[in-house]
């Protein structure tokens, strides 16, 4: 039974996380319908900045997270000016592979400048603290991220449910046109999108740093998931993506734990091939 | 003297073809020759792909997957069953149309990004089962024995121009197959479903068939691609032959070429191949990862200026002379 309970907090732990590295690429292919493929590199990015902050200027990873976010928000704004905007529309998978492009750019950077080494900060305030819950141990960092991620995406809900903001990012994923004949700068819409979606991996990254080591390649399963996420819940859905990374993370922890731990992201796959083929346009897509 | 531009083109291919087998014995040297087997085994890759997302519009990210298959098919024959890879790549290449047949069927339905990231599923999906699949080696991959030089083995240890040869005498195949479907009535049915499926169906084009033998020819070529992989390296692993980095690079190179081109994915090759291979050998002393920097800045720079590759370059200058000259382009 405390298997049981064990397994589950840590799906549900893990599925938060994806939510908000997820959340981002929802914004960008809801808004936009474009393929961020070097989102996993920004989580990687806003990661080592915070290590080196932590590193470096002894700051702990649960403040520098906002400097994460700040940095990734300008990286995603400088993405959109300088590669999304010049290749949309030009070639059905232009800015997906010009994405791709600017993935490898980062990632052997970070390879070149930072070395493949993997990195952990030690002696962070949350650094190895856990308690017990219902029998199961709970890693209080995992728990911080997974509160911080709901934080966020409630925050972004708002944002796009409930203000100027947000209904005009709404109107421009409805019509861009139209949008456009009613006032509202949808160039600066994208920016904003683009900036947003940067910054909520950018805190996903900051946080992450207390107990995930980076590297390099840290960045590539994160994007995968990302869009499994992305497609599984549906076309530019919030709350879809959070049910979606839900799923996937209870998924990944169940048959890891029943299964085998070298199966889990077979299972994870497989699952979002399988949904998928039910509902071609995901959960909550329309 | 010739019908069209079209057939002007083929000649072209064929005097080229004509030659290249020459190219090893005038500039000698290792390097050059392993950089030649490689432009023309990429080349070969990436027109494999170009068949199903270039002329018929459905961009796979999956294709390492047939690739890997092809690889394994001669590595396990020559490593597990003390054979030939002469068995193992037509099996191979059997069982990777198969594989492609089976995976196709049910993502077909799905559009745009969520068809590229179904295949980007499949290929992790086969990357893990390789990588725990112990009679095919797991992860660390099956290492091939020494076996006496020859076309026998298709193994030669001291000079490349056996492995040349073999890849040019597969750079002419898949490149005559797909000359072949571009002037057959199976090109004109492919072209049709990628520029609108409702309309080729309405004209009474099956496109599921379509889009299914244009899946399976696509990935039996590519299986044979990784056989020869397979062969050249004298090792697999489940990273180095099924990856989403090698499905990159049939994408990239075609792109890079000029997707849906006859040319495309030789051009394509003959610029990216030479210099990975170079910057690889020279750029090395300012540490890992250069080369790879270089690259991505370069599809970056191409998808931003010109998303149609080098081939939208040749069009847009000749269409220029065209259009000053006689008016017909």
């Amino acid at each position: 039974m405390s298997n049981f309970v064990q397994v589950l907090i840590d799906g549900i732990l893990s599925g938060l996380l994806y939510a908000l590295v997820s959340a981002g690429l929802s914004m960008m292919w809801g808004v936009m319908d474009v393929i961020n493929f070097a989102h996993g590199e920004f989580l990687m990015v806003a990661m080592y900045l915070c290590y080196w902050i932590g590193e470096i200027l002894g700051i702990d990873p649960l403040f520098s997270w906002i400097a994460g976010g700040i940095f990734l928000f300008i990286i995603g704004a400088l993405t959109y000016k300088l590669i999304i905007k010049n290749s949309l529309g030009k070639a059905a998978m232009a800015p997906l592979l010009a994405t791709f492009g600017l993935s490898m750019l980062l990632k052997n950077f970070c390879m070149n400048r930072f070395t493949p080494n993997f990195r952990l900060l030690s002696g962070t305030i949350m650094e190895g603290k856990t308690f017990e819950f219902a029998g199961a141990i709970v890693s209080v960092p995992q728990l911080v991220t997974a509160i911080f991620s709901l934080a966020v995406l409630l925050s972004v809900y708002w944002l796009i449910k409930k203000t100027r903001v947000g209904w005009a990012i709404q109107a421009t994923a409805m019509d861009k046109e139209a949008a456009e004949l009613m006032g509202i700068d949808t160039e600066n819409i994208y920016l904003l999108v683009f900036g947003i979606g940067g910054a909520c991996v950018g805190v996903a990254g900051g946080l992450m740093t207390t107990y995930l080591a980076v590297h390099p390649e840290v960045g590539g399963l994160f994007s995968l998931i990302a869009f499994v996420v992305v497609a599984l819940g549906g076309f530019g859905s919030i709350p879809g993506a959070l049910f979606a990374a839900l799923l996937i993370g209870l998924v990944e922890s169940f048959a890891g734990f029943y299964i085998a731990a070298v199966v889990k992201y077979v299972a994870v796959f497989a699952i979002y091939l399988v949904v998928i083929l039910i509902r071609p346009k995901g959960l909550f897509g329309w | 003297m010739f019908k069209n531009k079209a057939d002007k083109l083929w000649y072209g291919f064929i005097a080229v073809a004509f030659i290249l087998p020459f190219v090893p014995g005038v500039i000698g040297g290792s390097f050059f020759g392993h950089v030649a087997t490689m432009i023309l085994l990429y080349a070969a890759m990436a027109q494999s792909w170009n068949i199903i997302s270039g002329y018929c519009g459905q961009t796979s990210f999956g294709h390492s997957v047939f690739f890997g298959i092809g690889a394994y098919g001669a590595a396990l024959a020559v490593v597990n069953f003390n054979s030939l890879p002469w068995y193992g790549a037509p099996l191979g290449m059997l069982a990777a149309a198969a594989v492609s047949v089976v995976i196709s069927y049910p993502c077909f339905k799905l559009k745009g990004h969520y068809f590229a990231i179904a295949t980007f599923a499949i290929v992790e999906i086969f990357n893990r089962l390789f990588m725990i699949w112990d009679t095919i080696g797991g992860a660390l991959g099956l290492d091939y024995p020494i076996l006496p030089d020859g076309w026998k083995n298709f193994s030669w240890s001291d000079t490349k121009n056996g492995y040349y040869l073999g890849a040019l005498a597969i750079f002419i195949l898949v490149f005559s197959v797909v000359r072949w479907i571009e002037r057959h009535r199976m090109g004109y049915y492919l072209r049709a479903v990628r520029e609108g499926q409702e309309t080729a169906e309405s004209l009474g084009v099956n496109s599921a068939v379509v889009k299914l033998s244009a899946m399976a020819l696509s990935a039996s070529l590519a299986a044979l691609c990784g056989a020869f992989f397979a062969q050249y390296n004298y090792r697999v692993d489940p990273p180095m032959v099924m990856s989403l980095d090698m499905s990159m690079k049939f994408v990239l190179i075609t792109i890079l070429g000029g997707i849906g081109t006859f040319w495309g994915p030789f051009l394509g090759a003959l610029v990216l191949i030479p210099l990975q291979e170079y910057t690889r050998a020279y750029l090395s002393h300012l540490g890992a990862g250069v080369d790879l920097m270089i690259f991505g800045l370069i599809i970056i720079i191409v998808m931003i200026k010109q998303p149609l590759g080098i081939m939208g370059l040749i069009r847009y200058f000749t269409k220029r002379k065209v259009a000053k000259g006689e008016g017909d382009a």
